[in-house]
């Protein structure tokens, strides 16, 4: 559906090197990366705002430079909402139906309601997007930019402005969108847990490269760079040496502890490598359990975090390991400064990249 | 002492508005109240007389077409300036302010040059239309000494339009020309506006450039020149009032209403 072949684009700071990017019709990419990454200069390329200086991009079969904005067929939705302050709600989406799909009046006023209605702004459409909420103006940015029927919807950080629960609200709504109407979603952010909530596929991008895609999964647990270990939020980075390779399994030696990792053809034995694992992966038990896990380092408390709905907690187990754990276990296997406990995780959880 | 330091600084701020006010006002009131208190008769003879009008008239009406002509070439040149960046356009942006520096005079003349009988513009189209001593040269004189005061409006009130809200249009489907005309232009209207009101009150004022390219047909500046020069303050004061009073009013109007409508970005 739209490609992007070896896109070089400088612009006011910005750089975009070499991209290379599908996606597919009806999937959902988020973009993830930092700030000043070039994300939003990605978008407004995809959306036929500014030419490549190199490469090129195809949408649907057709060549970009063919292709000016009003012909591409994509909905453009900025992080600040970009509504049209001199046009009301109605006006502004009303806009999407007469320019985007050419309706007549009473056809496009139709299109216009049943929008509002979908987004649950019905009762806004005579006010001004000045006197509106930050959520709502985001509404209202989205029903605008399907009235114009666009194939591709282009989000770049959408939620980002916003308060938890209308970031959740508005999550839920893209999900729904998506699902019904079947538009291909490009969507930047720098959010993680929006990429892991809404992606069918990431694409992570850093310094205008794209470093990484695949699934959220593949990303989020296998990080192909030690940046991108750093942005998905993998906080046990650590470095270790191959002592032996087993039929499907390899053990790593971190400090004094030997750690199970997953076989993989590229290691040998006294290759140096990195070692990553989620937090999420680990767990924490009173003692050591019966299970397939094939890690179970036992380790002192060093700190607990709360971090609203999880809790990090350090560990020492000869080395820094990091877990995320609910309240709830914290409470029940006592996990306070100076506590006991096993840490366990599958050997499949560990990743290794060469150092 | 913090108190008094924040107090101080109310105070020149105070100061410095109080005494700009008065430069502008000292003379201009001291002259109406002269008049209105002195020799109130002669006033309103003045008002009526078919001279004096015609040729407050005809100001205005200079002022207006000039007015006119500098937004349509204007508003595609500010659109230029505030949207793109090209080489050489800070040369352009000085170029464009150049009939604010320099004496209106040396205005007149460079006009007179190229807008004469044997200039470079004025000698090919002779046949058509003539500027010296004629309406065309009046108008081509305002719209040179207040050309800059639109385009440097236009041009911030465009800038000040976030280019988003053009990229959105596009990508909604709108073609370029429309989303500049139905959303950049909308919201940089009252800019716009302004600019044009400033560019005529400009129009209305000048003198030094229209004086020498067309003395005739006698617009209210030069009338007030020529009643000076033959008759003195008595008969050239009542004029200049009433050409103020007059202008004033329009002046204010409109800029009262430019200033109060299109206020989209105004929360409520």
């Amino acid at each position: 559906m739209i490609e992007l072949r070896e896109v070089t684009k400088r612009w006011q700071g910005f750089a975009l090197e070499s991209i290379d990017l599908e996606v597919a019709e009806g999937e959902y990419l988020v973009v993830l990366g930092p700030s000043a990454a070039g994300k939003t200069l990605l978008l407004e390329m995809v959306a036929g705002l500014h030419s490549p200086d190199a490469g090129r991009i195809v949408i649907d079969g057709v060549d970009g430079r063919r292709l000016p904005p009003e012909r591409r067929r994509v909905g453009f939705v900025y992080q600040d909402y970009a509504l049209f302050p001199h046009l009301t709600v109605l006006e502004n989406v009303a806009f999407g139906a007469r320019f985007g799909q050419g309706l007549a009046r009473e056809d496009a006023s139709r299109t216009v309601h049943e929008l509002l209605a979908r987004v649950g702004v019905t009762d806004l459409a005579d006010r001004s997007p000045m006197t509106l909420s930050g959520g709502e103006r985001q509404r209202v940015a989205l029903a605008r930019a399907l009235a114009a029927k666009p194939r591709v919807l282009l989000l770049d950080e959408p939620l980002s402005a916003l308060d938890q629960t209308t970031r959740d609200e508005l999550r839920a709504l893209l999900r729904s969108i998506h699902r019904n109407t079947g538009v291909t979603v490009v969507h930047v952010t720098h959010d993680r847990s929006e990429a892991a909530s809404l992606a069918d596929r990431v694409a992570v991008m850093m310094e205008g490269r794209l470093v990484q895609t695949g699934t959220v999964e593949g990303v989020f647990s296998r990080p192909t760079t030690e940046a991108v270990a750093r942005f998905v939020g993998v906080e046990n980075r650590l470095e270790g040496t191959i002592t032996e390779v087993g039929e499907h399994t390899l053990t790593v030696r971190v400090g004094e502890k030997e750690l199970a990792a997953s076989r993989t053809d590229r290691h040998t034995v006294d290759d140096k490598v990195r070692v990553y694992l989620r937090p999420e992966n680990v767990t924490l038990l009173k003692r050591k359990p019966k299970s397939s896990a094939r890690n179970q380092l036992p380790a002192t408390v060093t700190s607990v975090e709360p971090l609203g709905h999880v809790q990090k907690v350090e560990l020492d187990c000869g080395f820094t390991l990091v877990a995320l754990v609910t309240p709830r276990s914290v409470e029940e296997l006592g996990l306070v400064k100076g506590a006991s406990v096993v840490a366990s995780f599958k050997a499949t959880a560990v990743h290794l990249l060469p150092y | 002492m913090r108190g008094r330091l924040d107090r101080a600084f109310g105070g020149v701020l105070w100061l410095g508005l109080a005494a700009a006010l008065l430069l502008v006002m000292l003379p201009l009131t001291t002259m109406i109240w002269g008049q209105i208190t002195g020799d109130w008769p002669r006033l309103l003879a003045t008002a009526v007389e078919d001279a004096v009008v015609s040729s407050i008239l005809l100001t205005m009406y200079c002022a207006a077409v000039a007015t006119v002509i500098a937004m349509a070439f204007g508003l595609p040149a500010a659109y230029l300036l505030a949207r793109y960046e090209f080489t050489g356009k800070e040369l352009v942006e000085s170029v464009l302010d150049v009939p604010v520096v320099i004496p209106h005079t040396v205005a007149g003349i460079a006009l007179l040059t190229v807008l004469g009988r044997h200039g470079l513009i004025g000698a090919p189209l002779a046949d058509i239309i003539t500027f010296v001593d004629a309406l065309p040269g009046a108008v081509a004189a305002m719209l040179f000494v207040s050309f800059p005061f639109f385009v440097n409006a236009a041009r911030e009130g465009i800038a000040a339009v976030d280019p988003r809200l053009e990229n959105v249009a596009r990508t909604l489907g709108a073609t370029r020309l429309e989303a500049v005309t139905l959303v950049t232009l909308p919201l940089a209207a009252r800019s716009v506006l302004s600019g044009a009101v400033m560019t005529w009150a400009r129009g209305v004022s000048e003198f030094g450039a229209v004086v020498i390219i067309a003395y005739y047909p006698m617009i209210a500046p030069t009338l007030i020149y020529e009643r000076y020069i033959g008759h003195g303050l008595v008969a050239s004061r009542p004029v200049a009032v009433t050409l103020i009073l007059i202008c004033l009013t329009v002046f204010l109007t409109m800029r009262v209403l430019s200033r109060r409508l299109f206020t989209y970005d105004r929360a409520p």
